[in-house]
């Protein structure tokens, strides 16, 4: 995208029906981290590359928990993603004390939507430059919804978002029709494959990504570093194995857990 | 004489107790709902868990109980989200204090004792009037039944008496198990003498391991 005369505020069109600052906003979105998330029947994975600004400071903190039944991961401007959670945190909040049950996982990205439509229509404020993967589970079963910084928000079986997502989606597009039948295990590890996609080279290890799952019977919860990196581990060994695509193929079908190695 | 219909508030009655102990904390509450000379359910649980090492006992009129305790409890909701850890003890119980006070003018009519483990893992019980004003003490009583039960938990805890001055180390020697049975027998013969306190007696002990509940029958008349 190149400057023009129509891009100085949010508020103006271009002739073309276009809102520049808006598509600037989601380009922050394509320039954060990148950040991943599937959903089967039963569950939801959500997994984020960690970057540091530097090998002195600690990682960002790209996944929030929202409440016991959903939880987010973000991927742009970080500051904006935090106070999305706090704001998403106080509707889950108010919704259960008034109605004393969770608030259903629809009814929230579209709060959420509307809040970043109203930045998208005034003069005095700027779109949120942050994309945020929203995981949760309800009544009416497994969700997984991407919220953009125009305001529109669309449901997935699978997403990624972040620099260079491309690769993970091409990854999530060629397995996600099954993903439905897929054991919570089954459904971290493509997770996992989802995030080394991303990475295009730079090694895989638990330090740099976070993975975090809800599903029925489990509540909220990052995944424990060590299990991850377990999880990493038995991908090298079975990528080390003669065969390509063969393993993979054959651990969908497969009784044992993935980690049972 | 004009008859007033702006009366707001009601009374179901109901004892609350706790003892501190050196490790752990005991906190009962009858579970009698009562208004007027009759009985509304005689399985209503005036104990609400508010933290891992952190409970709420009340009595007064219920209705603001729950008001209180779901209000605490979204409170706490949002400290874990921002702190990343569960409230202690004592931040709860200045919470509380806060919260009460905040309807100075139209109060919670709720007796409250807050009981639970402190940061050094000693038993503590908080005690407090409906607006707020509170004192970490090491055994406390609320409710209809407080008068007939204060006076023997003086009697049998009086190292740790409020009444001592200077104020000593505020927790009981007794052992936990001496502990519930003093709440036992304390909740039994109120029971004897306060209409509107029987039927069941719930005791919620927290310690190092967690928190534990059990009941005990009371008298139902």
């Amino acid at each position: 995208m190149f400057r023009n005369q129509y891009d100085t505020d949010v508020t103006t069109w271009s002739p073309a029906g276009r809102l520049f600052q808006v598509e600037y906003a989601m380009e922050a979105v394509k320039q954060g981290a990148a950040a991943v998330g599937l959903r089967s029947t039963s569950h939801v994975v959500l997994a984020t590359v960690n970057t540091a600004a530097s090998d002195l400071s600690s990682h960002q903190r790209k996944v929030f928990k929202i409440d016991d039944h959903i939880g987010v991961a973000i991927a742009g401007l970080t500051a904006d993603g935090r106070v999305l959670s706090r704001y998403l945190r106080n509707e889950c909040i108010n919704h259960a004390f008034v109605y004393e049950s969770p608030l259903p996982v629809s009814r929230l990205v579209v709060r959420l939507a509307d809040k970043a439509q109203v930045c998208t229509q005034r003069s005095w404020k700027r779109p949120f430059g942050v994309g945020l993967l929203v995981a949760g589970l309800d009544e009416t079963g497994a969700h997984l919804y991407y919220n953009c910084p125009s305001g529109s928000y669309f449901e997935y079986q699978a997403f990624a978002i972040g620099s260079r997502s491309q690769a993970a989606k091409t990854f999530l597009e060629r397995r996600f029709e099954s993903f439905n039948t897929y054991s919570r295990d089954e459904l971290i590890k493509d997770a996992i494959f989802a995030i080394k996609e991303t990475l295009q080279g730079d090694k895989l290890t638990s330090s740099i990504c976070t993975v975090a799952i809800v599903g029925q019977d489990e509540a909220f919860h990052m995944i424990d570093q060590k299990v991850i990196q377990e999880i990493i581990n038995s991908m090298e060994i079975k990528e080390d194995a003669p065969a390509d695509q063969a393993p993979l193929q054959e651990d969908k079908g497969s009784e044992e857990a993935p980690m049972d190695i | 004489m004009a008859l007033r219909r702006d009366w707001v508030y009601e009374n179901n009655g109901g004892t609350c107790v706790a003892i501190a102990g050196s490790d752990y904390c005991v906190i009962a509450a009858d579970t009698r709902l009562s208004v007027g000379y009759s009985i509304y359910t005689r399985e209503f649980s005036k104990i609400c868990n508010l933290a891992d090492k952190c409970v709420l006992a009340t009595s007064g009129f219920q209705g603001d109980m729950k008001a209180l305790q779901k209000n605490l409890a979204a409170r706490h909701l949002i400290y874990q989200h921002q702190h990343n850890k569960q409230m202690s003890c004592p931040a709860m119980a200045q919470l509380l204090s806060n919260t009460l006070y905040y309807k100075r003018f139209f109060p919670y009519y709720t007796f409250n004792i807050l009981g639970g483990l402190d940061s050094n893992g000693k038993g503590c019980v908080f005690t407090y009037d409906a607006v707020g004003s509170y004192e970490r003490v090491g055994y406390s009583a609320q409710g209809t039944g407080a008068g007939l039960i204060i006076p023997v938990l003086d009697n049998q805890l009086k190292s740790p008496s409020p009444l001592l001055l200077p104020a000593k180390d505020a927790v009981t020697p007794l052992s936990e198990a001496e502990a519930v049975d003093l709440v036992k027998d304390v909740f039994a013969s109120a029971t004897e003498r306060d209409i509107y306190t029987g039927d069941k007696v719930e005791i919620v002990v927290i310690n190092a391991s967690g928190i534990r509940q059990e009941l005990m029958e009371l008298r139902k008349d």
